[in-house]
């Protein structure tokens, strides 16, 4: 392949390694040292030192070594750099040969073998005749040595066959066959990496001796050669700090070259290496920047030295190269851990590469005319079949003078070049190296450069003639440049692909292309928009279509061909065409004429086409296809007969369509997609062969041709739903809400139904604590659901109207939503057609639940004072406050009493002074109302409303004292007054009872008192008193005290006693009848 | 050269993005030199509603810095805005401002 000529050789792009040959190891039949061989040769990782090993006979043949030059006087140097050095050095002159011999210290024929060894070194001497090169022995010996110094034998012997050698004593050394060959060889080779590392020193230290000698004038290309070689052995030795160091000189010495078109392609060849091992090591040494830094400093120096201008595509061809070695070192160092970045990556080399190739063509093109012959002989053969240095002439090598030898020869020469610069593939190397930059690019998140670069691929498959990958890949990024709307990139694009179409003869694509570029996106001019209409409308009625511009003449015969095959074929001529994707020229938006709408009444869309084409287009067919398939026969606008309907140039035209929707789609939603049949373009009464179908998906929301969805509801109900109640609701009364239902509807409105309760979806413990049912006479209870439905309510009539009443029974208080949901059907017209609508219509209300009254309960005394604690066996009193807390007066019916039982034994009746009598107890228990509201009919049910009665601590009294006392008495007029006191105790009880005197009162009786009481009996005491005064008197103390039970006394048995009482005045009549009886 | 620009754009929304990661609204318009290439010199400026400006300079001119090419970015963007301000300007049609054409006319003929 001719672009070899510019590849790297090998030897530069490798990484130089010390070159240790081995010989007298026999690989093939020996498995010993097959063994040896292969330890050496395995496992080469980084770990272990850098030398490259090769098995040589034990008589190979080294390079043979010129003998040193004492003077350059008179010396003329013919290049810079000869081709076979670098190959030399790395896999030719060793830096070592090591001679490998089977002896071991107790050879039964030591003296012999000595001698053999001795003579194989010296043969190997010979071979390396004037090198520098080291030779070490290496005796393979079967047993394990002992420690050194210990085998005395093997030290004498060792040192016999060192003299016998001509050995230094660090150049032999002892390979035990044993279990631990891998380490003794890795200590061998340590050993001989040392060796190299002197070989390279010193071969260093030679050439730089040159210098001396040289003069700036004629033998300034030796300046360069010598750095050169001085870097190289510096890298052998792998010193790569002082290579870099070499090799910086050598550039800069390269460019001090006086340079002419003669050597131009030698110095930039050299130049080229340099920069290459420059950058190779910069990048090595993990300094990126500063292997950036060189390369750009290169490109600068460089870029202008084009060389002879007849083989400018050399310079392009070179700098290509450059680039892209340089891209490919970049990327190698990517791969071992430098990161780069988006603005700095290998991507920007390698399209500057495929920039140069592009150059290279355009400059082969120009320059490498057809026809010429190439001449004979041969001028690039040489002698030896290659070139002596590198970047020199065949036909003139080792010329260094400023004007060519031979005018003519140099013409040929030119001339062979340019024939074979015509036969390089170039479009070949720009697509590879586009394609390692859109790689990269990729990489390193450049989706636009990306495009750019796959555009540019695109381009030179077209110029290589390959339509097809240069569509595929056209076409892919076609549409980023839509969406991004460059329209201008996009016209140059469809441009090149149209081309590509029509070289292909694809109709399909050249018909999509057409159509594209007549569009609005197209930036293209008028009159190339009338010739791509005027090639459409041909290949639409099935013509041959006119070239495109610009496509070579051989190319476009070929085409034509291809074309004709295709239109005398007319087989299917019916295309679609997804349109997308593209921005086709004619463009369609629909729209419905409201995002909803009713089922009753007709659907609306409207459809507008505008077409951008320079000329009228026609079209017989315009169909729009619905989600459901049943409606697209109502939105289909087909031209009848011969006539078609055609669309002005940049006038909007519209079609209506409308049409109903069934009932079954109520709620669903319908998608439009739009499809239209073009037939024959420009003047209608073409036949057109082709029947184009331009069509869109709905799940691509495009801007020009879009789906749209259009949502069925249900018809607006004609229907009033009203709702009566008296909020707020009273906790587990049964709330009554009035519902009226009155139709609006025309006809009859069948099938009514109500739902009615609880509005789902609220919080979960509500539907618990909710009951709703229709019947309103009794109370219901917990099976009652909380939400009714689907009650059935019959037909209804125009204007009639319903009412029910819908009891609920709310459990918890609390707001609640009720739904009331009223559902009918109804036949209906619509345009002429019968359909049967449901219509529902749903109230809400929001209704509040309180507590109609609040209980408080407290206990007091016969005398009406709070009790805290209540006396066994002993009356009291419980009192219920009732106080209403519903805005509607209520009616408590009655209220009654649930005890517990097993304290109480004694009740007291009294009037409340609430609105209840009320009974009570001891202990706890429960307190139930019935009532209802008072506005609610006579028969409505009695609510039952349970209290719990509060708990009440109980104490037990050892006597109890009660008293028999008139409700009243009268002044000066006898009164008794009978105390009772009994002993709850188990006890015989000793009483002692005093009976204090009273302004008020006299009395007679007892006054004081000592008796027993037996227990469970009573003692009764009679007084008679005799009040003096009226008003309220305070009774006569008693003073009761009982020596058995201290803690019981007068105070706490007093409050079981009447304390006072009322003394009426004498009366007249009584008065005198009182003093006529006294 | 549109494609040229377009692909600059890359190196913008990159460059957008980053940056609007790390300070929200105090960003800096100017987005320095966008990338280098063999014969020109991009360089970007984006205005906090993602207008975006890009100057492409040739690579040898050297007089021009990058102070320089901050301040040109300055004047573009006031005349930009002068022109977004015309209520007869429809934003989204191509610019026809005299002055604005006048402008940046003006930094073509003094950048040579």
């Amino acid at each position: 392949m001719a672009g070899s000529q510019w590849e790297l050789p090998p030897e530069l792009c490798c990484r130089p390694m010390a070159f240790v040959a081995l010989t007298g190891l026999d690989v093939v039949y020996n498995a010993v040292h097959r063994a040896i061989w292969d330890a050496f040769c395995a496992n080469r990782r980084a770990d272990r030192v850098p030398i490259s090993f090769k098995v040589l006979p034990g008589d190979h043949e080294y390079p043979k070594c010129r003998t040193k030059r004492t003077s350059y006087e008179w010396y003329i140097p013919k290049g810079i750099l000869k081709t076979g050095w670098m190959n030399k050095h790395l896999n030719l002159v060793p830096a070592l040969v090591v001679l490998f011999y089977e002896l071991d210290w107790d050879d039964p024929q030591w003296k012999e073998k000595q001698s053999e060894c001795a003579t194989k070194v010296e043969i190997v001497r010979t071979s390396l005749q004037g090198r520098n090169t080291k030779v070490a022995v290496v005796l393979i010996q079967k047993k394990t040595p002992l420690p050194p110094g210990e085998d005395l034998v093997a030290s004498e012997r060792a040192a016999t066959l060192c003299n016998a050698c001509d050995l230094s004593g660090k150049s032999l050394f002892v390979l035990p066959h044993t279990d631990h060959l891998v380490g003794y060889i890795i200590r061998l080779e340590n050993a001989f990496y040392e060796h190299a590392q002197t070989y390279y020193y010193t071969e260093i230290r030679r050439v730089k001796s040159h210098k001396e000698f040289l003069n700036k004038t004629t033998h300034q290309l030796l300046f360069v050669r010598h750095q050169f070689k001085i870097a190289f052995f510096s890298e052998l030795k792998q010193d790569t700090q002082n290579a870099l160091k070499y090799y910086r000189t050598a550039y800069s010495l390269v460019h001090e070259l006086r340079a002419h078109e003669t050597n131009m392609l030698e110095i930039k060849t050299m130049a080229g290496f340099i920069n290459y091992k420059i950058c190779r090591l910069c990048f090595q040494h993990n300094t990126p920047l500063d292997a950036i830094a060189q390369f750009r400093k290169h490109i600068d120096l460089c870029k202008k030295k084009i060389g002879s201008a007849e083989l400018a595509f050399e310079h392009a061809a070179w700098m290509s190269k450059q680039f892209q070695s340089f891209g490919e070192l970049f990327d190698e160092a990517i791969k071992l851990g430098l990161t780069a970045i988006q603005t700095q990556n290998p991507g920007f080399y390698y399209q500057q590469a495929a920039c140069y190739s592009q150059d290279r063509k355009q400059q082969a093109q120009q320059l490498c005319q057809a026809g010429a012959t190439y001449p004979s002989p041969e001028p690039l053969d040489t002698q030896s079949g290659g070139l002596d240095f590198y970047g020199q002439r065949p036909w003139r090598q080792g010329h260094q003078s400023i004007d060519p030898p031979d005018a003519e020869k140099e013409k040929t020469g030119i001339l062979a070049l340019q024939i074979k610069e015509r036969d390089v593939p170039h479009s070949e190397l720009i697509i590879a190296l586009l394609s390692n930059a859109v790689a990269q690019f990729k990489k390193y998140k450049c989706p636009r450069m990306k495009s750019h670069l796959m555009v540019q691929m695109g381009e030179e498959y077209y110029h290589a003639k390959d339509y097809t990958k240069a569509l595929k890949l056209l076409d892919y990024v076609m549409c980023d440049y839509r969406t991004e709307r460059w329209w201008g990139l996009l016209t140059a694009i469809l441009t090149t692909a149209l081309r590509c179409a029509y070289l292909m003869a694809s109709v399909k694509d050249y018909i999509i292309y057409c159509m594209e570029l007549l569009g609005r996106a197209s930036t293209l001019k008028e009159e190339q928009k009338l010739r791509i209409e005027k090639n459409l409308i041909k290949v639409l009625t099935n013509e041959v279509p006119d070239a495109e511009p610009e496509c070579d003449s051989s190319s476009v015969s070929a085409a034509k061909s291809l074309w004709s095959d295709r239109m005398a074929l007319a087989g299917s001529n019916e295309l679609t065409i997804e349109v997308q994707d593209y921005i086709p020229f004619i463009q369609c938006k629909a729209k419905f004429q409201s995002p909803s709408f009713h089922v009753d009444q007709p659907i609306q869309l409207q459809v507008f086409l505008r077409a951008d084409c320079p000329h009228p287009v026609s079209f017989n067919k315009l169909s729009v296809s619905l989600s459901n398939q049943e409606y697209n026969q109502w939105c289909v606008v087909e031209s009848s007969g011969q006539e078609s309907m055609s669309l002005l140039p940049g006038k909007t035209k519209r079609f209506n369509f409308s049409f109903v929707a069934k009932t079954e789609d109520v709620g669903k939603k319908i998608e439009v997609r739009l499809l239209l049949t073009v037939a024959g373009l420009g003047q209608p009464d073409h036949a057109a062969q082709y029947h184009v179908r331009l069509c869109s998906d709905t799940t691509q929301s495009e801007c020009y041709w879009r789906s749209l969805f259009v949502q069925i509801i249900s018809r607006v109900p004609k229907i009033s739903v009203q709702l009566s109640h008296q909020p707020p609701a009273l906790n587990n009364e049964m709330y009554c809400i009035s519902v009226t239902i009155q139709s609006q509807e025309e006809g009859v409105a069948k099938d009514v139904k109500l739902t009615a309760g609880l509005k789902p979806g609220q919080d979960a413990n509500l539907g618990q604590t909710t009951h709703v049912t229709l019947d309103g006479s009794k109370v219901c209870d917990d099976t009652a659901p909380a939400l009714l439905p689907d009650v059935p309510l019959g037909d209804l009539k125009p204007g009639e109207k319903l009412e029910w009443c819908v009891y609920v029974k709310c459990v918890s208080t609390g707001p609640r939503v009720f739904l009331f949901h009223v559902a009918y059907s109804i036949d209906t017209t619509v345009e002429g057609r019968q359909i049967v609508c449901k219509c529902h219509k749903d109230e809400t209300v929001t209704i509040e639940t309180v507590v109609p009254f609040e209980v408080s309960v407290k206990f007091v005394s016969t005398k009406f004072e709070p009790l805290d604690r209540v006396a066994v066996d002993i009356p009291f009193l419980l009192m219920t406050d009732i106080l209403s807390s519903s805005p509607w007066p209520l009616l408590l019916a009655s209220s009654s009493l649930q005890l517990t039982g097993e304290s109480a034994s004694e009740c007291f009746c009294l009037r409340c002074p609430p609105l209840t009598n009320s009974n009570s107890t001891v202990a706890t228990g429960q307190y139930l109302i019935s009532w209802r509201r008072y506005s609610s009919s006579a028969d409505s049910p009695l609510i039952q409303t349970t209290v719990t009665l509060p708990h009440v601590i109980l104490e037990s009294v050892p006597l109890y004292i009660h008293a028999d006392v008139p409700s009243f008495g009268r002044v000066r007029e006898s009164l008794s007054v009978r105390y009772h006191i009994e002993n709850r105790t188990a006890l015989v009880q000793e009483v002692e009872m005093a009976v204090e005197p009273s302004d008020a009162f006299m009395f007679s009786g007892l006054k004081q008192v000592r008796l027993r009481i037996l227990p469970g009996s009573e003692q009764q005491m009679l007084y008679n008193y005799y009040p003096l005064m009226a008003g309220y008197q305070t009774l006569p103390q008693l003073n009761i005290s009982l020596p058995r039970c201290p803690t019981t006394n007068t105070h706490t048995l007093r409050r079981f006693l009447p304390q006072r009482i009322f003394v009426k005045p004498q009366g007249r009549q009584v008065d005198d009848a009182s003093i006529a009886a006294a | 050269m549109s494609a040229f620009l377009h692909t600059s754009l890359d190196v913008v929304e990159e460059k957008i993005s980053a940056v609007g990661k790390s300070l929200g609204d105090q960003r800096e318009l100017y987005l320095g030199l966008l990338y280098p290439t063999e014969d020109y010199k991009v360089y970007g400026y984006v205005t906090n509603s993602k207008v975006k400006f890009v100057i492409v300079v040739d690579s040898s001119n050297t007089s021009l810095r990058d102070n320089e090419i901050r301040s040109m970015f300055r004047k573009l963007h006031n005349s930009f805005t002068d022109v977004m301000c015309n209520p007869f300007h429809n934003p989204g049609d191509p610019i026809q401002s005299k002055a604005f054409d006048g402008i940046v006319s003006g930094m073509m003929v003094q950048t040579g």
